[in-house]
């Protein structure tokens, strides 16, 4: 029987190509028409440390890796040690011959020794061992050398088409070598073919970015961190061909006020970081809540505290990306949970920050801000670009209600906005407590309307924000409802299915608002559930916390946590699930 | 056209009666007048503490931030609309101590805005404590026993940085300052003024009087170039950098946002914000 799914891992030194190893075998088999999902193991250093790049590659849609491996295609001895576990036993191990590869005992995996530096080398350049290692997984899964042209041609074309033949004969080299090694027997990996639709193969940040983009943002202030920097790297690209530019600021303090400065003088401007950063900028979102300018922060959570673990998964910044920054703000924190959510959050995110003139978190993690994926079509008919009270106009009119009164009180407490440079539209901004016109006030009644006016403006946010929580509801009264939020979506869709299939009835939501919480939309599906569980990237268990506040159900939830740096597998949840059930 | 009253507005400033901020404060409308600014085409970012507030008593837009960020406030807002005119300001405890770091990145980036420091050499709106510009040996309610380190010389540091323009001034000669400041805000590039301004309620020492005798005007000098850096430094190591007037500028060096690739030349903040289908379509045929 063909497979409709294969699990592939590539590992060796830092700096070594794995990584472009892995993404030139995904982009071949993207362009075939199948869906990917990747996932990247990597440390803060440059060069040397073991990587490795996981990648499930299915004729049918996917958001998750998988916990077992069919092969392995290893650079050295370490990550057939590391790794190897992972097989299972009809696995294959294609290792370079040059270290002498071995494997454990108990790992009943087949390995074969392959030349792939020798190979490279007599071809005329080692760097090329990669590509043979391509061509020997081709082999195992009966894939035409050819697949992998466009690819080829597309990365090497700049270089001449010499490099680009001897690429493609690495590769060919490859499989002739492995063709001669197997028995007919063991050529058990053929894929069921795909629809041959390419679909667009992207991170989380490319798709942040995108969105960004989009949505009409023309200026981005940033300083680099991992995971974050692919945002401000692909906005340095694209910005200039829309009039637009970044800056590489000396800190994240800097990044946050420059964007803050700028978005008072009217354009759309972001900026992205991740733990640390954020920390470091919780002053100016006070700024931004205090003085109604809107900004747009990403925060792509990698593991804490502190430095933690800089290039691991986590999702331990929820509660300081809700409450962050002393004293008392309308703050929106939005976390989506695929590549498509990204996008469109990343849109969302900039009307509602110019809607409400508030700071919006997108909240983001490693595995989605990085694990690469295969992405349905976007459509841009479904972007619209909202600035609410903004007023655009080259003068203000004279005598009107506005008259200066950047704070006026209003009922829905969003206050008309001119932008510097507007003839008669002169205001003043603080963040010192202050009256309608701006001008500092420490009247008590005046800090209670002015208070009251802030806090009430997100009051209508969670009926209008487009799915505040996405919803799988298959039954009315369910044994389990799971919940989680950001890159958990494809584990927790895989939990579903599994326990479905054992008899339970699941249903399961992911929380996209955190903030303001969607409290009246999850109620419904916390009533319909003998059992509550919470899944998260943290070890105290900070979404089930949220959920408890806003919504109680104590007795009901019970919090499945991982803080080892790794995303959660579907098997292994499925089993930590079951034991709760 | 706008003249000095202009820019004047019904606010009246908390400053201590003598304090050195209100001719700053004068100074500054001024030299928007002089130079034919409108009110709204001027930004007033400010920092924190006593001179912080002077972005609420000028008739311009202004911008009151959070302690030592008034300078990338103020780069935000010329990176949106470059049309504005940027003045940001702030004492030296918001310069020079927390905002150190964006002083130094602000003068190396160049753009095209401009700095006045209100220099008193004291924390007066914490009630006297030390700040980078205090003297070793000053004694405060933090440095009982006399401040231990030594002052920071800004001048010095920010010719060393790669200033294109800097000068330094004093609020009691009024005349020099606004020149200064039409000077700053009409030079192409990143503009820094320090200008004493006398704390007369927690600094003791360092007076209208101390800087009286203290301070030198390079207009006095018979040959002084200011397009020299090497006699710049010069004259700050030899005078311990208590002179006041233009002490460097390079007309040469473009300001940032003209170096940049793809800069709409229009402001960003009215950039149009809408993709055209194709344009959206090429974006996403990149990452098939």
């Amino acid at each position: 029987m063909m497979k409709t799914q294969l699990s592939w891992k590539v590992g060796g030194q830092q700096g070594e190509g794995i990584e472009s190893t892995g993404e030139i075998f995904s982009m071949a088999m993207n362009r075939l028409g199948y869906y990917l999902y990747g996932y990247r193991h990597f440390s803060s250093r440059i060069k040397g440390g073991h990587t490795n790049n996981k990648i499930r590659v299915s004729t049918e849609k996917i958001r998750s890796i998988t916990d077992d491996l069919d092969i392995l295609v290893a650079f050295d001895q370490e990550t057939i040690d590391v790794n190897a576990s992972e097989l299972h036993n009809e696995g294959f191990i294609l290792a370079d011959s040059k270290f002498t590869p071995t494997k454990p005992d108990e790992v009943k995996a087949t390995l074969f020794a392959i030349p792939f530096s020798e190979i490279a080398k007599e071809l005329g350049n080692p760097v090329m061992k990669n590509m043979v290692a391509l061509g020997a997984t081709a082999s195992l899964l009966q894939l035409d050398a050819e697949a992998f042209r466009d690819v080829v041609q597309g990365i090497f074309g700049r270089k001449g088409e010499s490099v680009v033949k001897q690429n493609m004969q690495a590769i060919k080299e490859g499989t002739d070598f492995l063709h001669s090694q197997i028995p007919v027997s063991y050529k058990s990996m053929k894929l069921a073919s795909a629809d041959g639709y390419a679909r667009m193969f992207m991170i989380g940040n490319d798709a942040i970015a995108l969105g960004f983009l989009a949505g009409g943002c023309r200026f981005m202030a940033a300083y680099p961190i991992t995971p974050a920097s692919e945002i401000m790297e692909y906005l340095i690209k694209k910005l200039p061909e829309f009039g637009g530019t970044v800056i590489q600021t000396e800190d994240e303090i800097a990044a946050a006020t420059m964007a803050i400065g700028a978005n008072y003088g009217g354009v759309r401007t972001i900026t992205a970081s991740a733990g640390p950063g954020l920390s470091l900028m919780m002053e100016s979102i006070g700024l931004a809540g205090m003085t109604e300018t809107p900004l747009v922060i990403v925060d792509t959570q990698r593991g804490g505290p502190s430095t933690g673990l800089p290039t691991k998964q986590e999702q331990s910044d929820l509660l300081a990306m809700i409450y962050g920054t002393h004293g008392e703000i309308p703050k929106v924190v939005i976390a989506p949970s695929t590549v498509e959510e990204a996008f469109h959050d990343a849109v969302e995110a900039l009307n509602v920050a110019d809607e409400y003139q508030c700071p919006v978190i997108l909240l983001s993690d490693l595995q989605l801000s990085l694990g690469k994926q295969s992405v349905e079509p976007l459509d841009y008919r479904n972007v619209s670009i909202r600035r609410g009270k903004l007023n655009t106009n080259k003068e203000a009119e004279n005598g009107s209600e506005y008259n200066g009164k950047r704070y006026q009180v209003t009922s829905d407490g969003v206050s008309e906005r001119v932008l510097p440079g507007t003839k008669n539209g002169v205001f003043h901004v603080t963040g010192v407590e202050h009256n309608e016109h701006g001008k500092p006030s420490e009247s008590a009644s005046n800090r209670v309307a002015q208070m009251d006016k802030r806090l009430r403006k997100l009051s209508h946010l969670i009926d209008t924000y487009p799915t505040p929580i996405y919803m799988n509801r298959t039954c009315d009264e369910a044994d389990v409802l799971l919940i989680g939020f950001n890159s958990t979506r494809g584990a927790l869709e895989e939990v579903q299915v599994q326990l479905q299939q054992d008899g339970y009835c699941v249903n399961h939501a992911h929380i996209r608002l955190i903030h303001p919480f969607p409290t009246s939309h999850l109620v419904p599906l916390l009533q319909a559930a003998n059992k509550v569980i919470v899944v998260e990237n943290n070890a105290t268990g900070q979404l089930a916390s949220i959920i408890k506040m806003n919504a109680g159900f104590h007795e009901k939830i019970e919090s499945i946590t991982k803080y080892d740096g790794t995303p959660f597998l579907p098997r292994a949840l499925y089993h930590a699930c079951k034991e709760l059930l | 056209m706008a003249t000095f009253k202009d820019f004047r507005n019904k606010n009246k400033p908390n400053w201590c009666p003598g304090c050195g901020d209100f001719s700053v404060q004068a100074a500054i409308q001024r030299a928007a007048a002089n130079i034919g600014l409108e009110p709204e085409e001027l930004v007033v970012v400010s920092g924190i503490g006593c001179s912080g507030r002077i972005s609420g008593y000028i008739n311009a837009y202004g911008f009151h931030g959070v302690h030592g960020r008034a300078l990338p406030l103020a780069q935000g807002v010329k990176m949106a609309n470059k049309d504005l005119t940027v003045i940001a300001s702030g004492g030296d405890g918001d310069g020079f101590a927390i905002g150190m770091g964006h002083t130094i990145h602000a003068i190396r980036r160049n753009m095209n805005i401009t700095y006045i420091v209100m220099d008193n050499q004291i924390y007066g709106l914490t009630k006297g404590q030390t700040s980078p510009r205090s003297d070793a040996g000053f004694v405060t309610k933090s440095t009982p026993e006399g401040a231990i380190e030594s002052s920071v010389n800004v001048m010095e540091l920010a010719l060393a940085s790669g200033a294109t323009f800097l000068a330094q001034s004093f609020s009691s000669d009024v005349k020099e300052l606004t020149t200064l400041i039409e000077q700053g805000i009409e030079h192409d590039g990143f503009s820094f003024i320090n200008v004493f301004s006398p704390c007369v309620t927690y600094n003791k020492v360092n007076t209208y009087e101390w800087f009286k005798q203290k301070l030198v005007k390079l207009s006095s000098f018979e040959h002084y170039d200011s397009t020299n850096r090497a006699d710049a430094m010069r004259v700050l190591l030899e005078h311990n950098s208590l002179v006041t007037g233009l002490i460097y500028q390079n007309k040469a060096k473009k300001s940032y946002q003209e170096y940049i690739q793809g800069y709409d030349s229009n402001p960003l903040s009215q950039a149009k914000l809408t993709l055209s289908k194709d344009e959206f379509n090429k974006l996403i045929e990149e990452f098939k």
